[in-house]
């Protein structure tokens, strides 16, 4: 099996960046939308319902389905990666939101009062007290959404955009055990490597509050 | 009603009540006077609408009807920030920053309001001084203090922008009974010293004798009276006359 791997080792090098540019690409921007999205839900009550449902059914479509729907999307739909990176986004939502949500709507309600009465603004607020306090569970949602995302982005081998999953697909056609290794093992370790990498990151920033 | 000069009176509330969005009312009528200086204590039971009437004056809760006037103007006249970063605000529960050094928790609003980095410096190491904290605590974060260490970095706190009014609401109420008399003796002498204006919530008579210029007594949401801490010893007024009362019975006298 280690011979398949070395002789084979470029390519598995070159579908583990693809597999990184997926998860990475779609990280950036569920973090960049579902952050402002929770803290949008602390203040806007009537929000929490609708947007915390919509995140919940996004997750719960099967990942084969739901790059099914995103096939007939236009522009979406045109790219196996751009397609890709839309579902990887979406199922990465709810953990953010979620969590965003959850970290700020936590934050001690003495320290909230006491900020509010000294005559800090709702943005500095945001900024100095509920953000910074919220970092350690907001990361526990990137964590998770991490981690779904590198076993759901396999499948996007199955649409042609590439990444580990190729080695997985081609090998169960071709009845290949080393080659689905090939696939399986690097997306495993990736996965374990994110969730070692941030879970530490998430410990030290939840030191402090 | 008052004698006083206009600009020695600080806070007015005039006819103010206050409800809950279920109706429930948590003040009616309060009429009353802060002069320049004074400690004026709010004295009263829980749900007596003390804590209220305390958040009306930094609008962190609003009137429902009635104004609370500071410094001359209606508070629904004042930006609200602009408001509270007049008046400093000590919590029971303290609330400190927990992300936050001392230093940073203390210099919090001089820093929101520009003041350069030395002047914030100068300013902490004075304030530590004057709520008897060592300057070697400057670099602690607040869950490695103790009760009486964190609230006095809470006074502090409070007051370093120098606010001309200082807001407590039951501040040394959740303090052991040694800390708490001894937090409370060196506030007595802060009192003078500062020349602020204060109004101070307390459920506790010994207290409010101790630190108080004046006393005014509150029962279910009403204004029962203002008294100086001799004419409340003395009050014939039956809501005073009882508190007095529970505080000898629970002293063991008479």
């Amino acid at each position: 099996m280690w011979r398949f791997f070395y002789e084979n080792k470029a390519q598995i090098f070159q579908l583990t960046l693809e597999h990184m540019w997926l998860v990475g690409a779609a990280m950036v921007l569920a973090v960049g939308i579902g952050v402002p999205l929770g803290i949008v839900l602390t203040r806007r009550a009537w929000l929490r319902r609708p947007v915390l449902w919509s995140a919940n059914v996004a997750q719960t479509v099967p990942s084969l389905a739901l790059f099914g729907f995103l096939f007939s999307v236009p522009w979406l739909g045109a790219r196996a990666d751009r397609m890709t990176i839309a579902a990887l986004t979406l199922y990465a939502l709810l953990p953010i939101v979620r969590n965003t949500f959850t970290g700020i709507s936590g934050v001690d309600p003495a320290v909230r009062e006491a900020a509010r009465g000294m005559g800090l603004t709702d943005l500095q607020m945001l900024m100095q007290v509920e953000l910074p306090l919220s970092l350690g569970v907001i990361l526990a949602g990137v964590r998770v959404a991490t981690v779904i995302s590198i076993g759901v982005a396999t499948i996007a081998a199955a649409v042609g955009a590439g990444g580990l999953g190729e080695f997985i697909f081609s090998g169960l056609s071709m009845v290949n055990n080393q080659r689905i290794l090939a696939g399986a093992i690097p997306a495993a370790l990736l996965a374990v490597a994110a969730d070692t990498g941030l879970g530490a990151v998430e410990r030290r920033l939840k030191a402090h509050s | 009603m008052s004698a006083e000069s206009p600009n020695n009176v600080v806070l007015e509330f005039r006819h103010v009540s206050c409800r809950t969005e279920e109706g429930r009312t948590l003040l009616s009528d309060i009429n009353l006077e802060v002069r320049r200086g004074e400690t004026l204590v709010l004295l009263g039971r829980s749900g007596s609408g003390k804590t209220t009437a305390l958040k009306l004056i930094n609008r962190l809760r609003e009137t429902s009807e009635g104004e609370v006037r500071v410094e001359g103007r209606a508070t629904a006249e004042w930006d609200p920030i602009q408001l509270r970063r007049r008046i400093g605000y000590v919590i029971q529960e303290v609330g400190l920053f927990p992300h936050f050094t001392v230093e940073k928790n203390i210099g919090l609003v001089p820093r929101l309001e520009g003041w350069p980095e030395p002047r914030i410096r100068a300013r902490v190491d004075e304030l530590l001084a004057l709520v008897g904290l060592e300057s070697e605590l400057r670099g602690r974060y607040p869950h490695q203090l103790s009760g009486g260490q964190r609230q006095r970095v809470g006074v502090a706190r409070a007051l370093a922008a120098d606010p001309p009014i200082l807001l407590m609401d039951e501040p040394f109420g959740a303090l052991d009974p040694l800390t708490r008399a001894e937090i409370q003796r060196e506030f007595r002498g802060l009192e003078q010293r500062l020349g602020k204006t204060i109004v101070f919530v307390t459920h506790d008579l010994r207290e409010g004798l101790l630190l108080g210029t004046r006393l005014a007594l509150m029962e279910s949401g009403k204004l029962v009276g203002v008294y100086s801490p001799e004419e409340f010893l003395r009050a014939a007024e039956p809501t005073a006359a009882a508190y007095v009362a529970a505080f000898r019975e629970a002293d063991g006298s008479g």
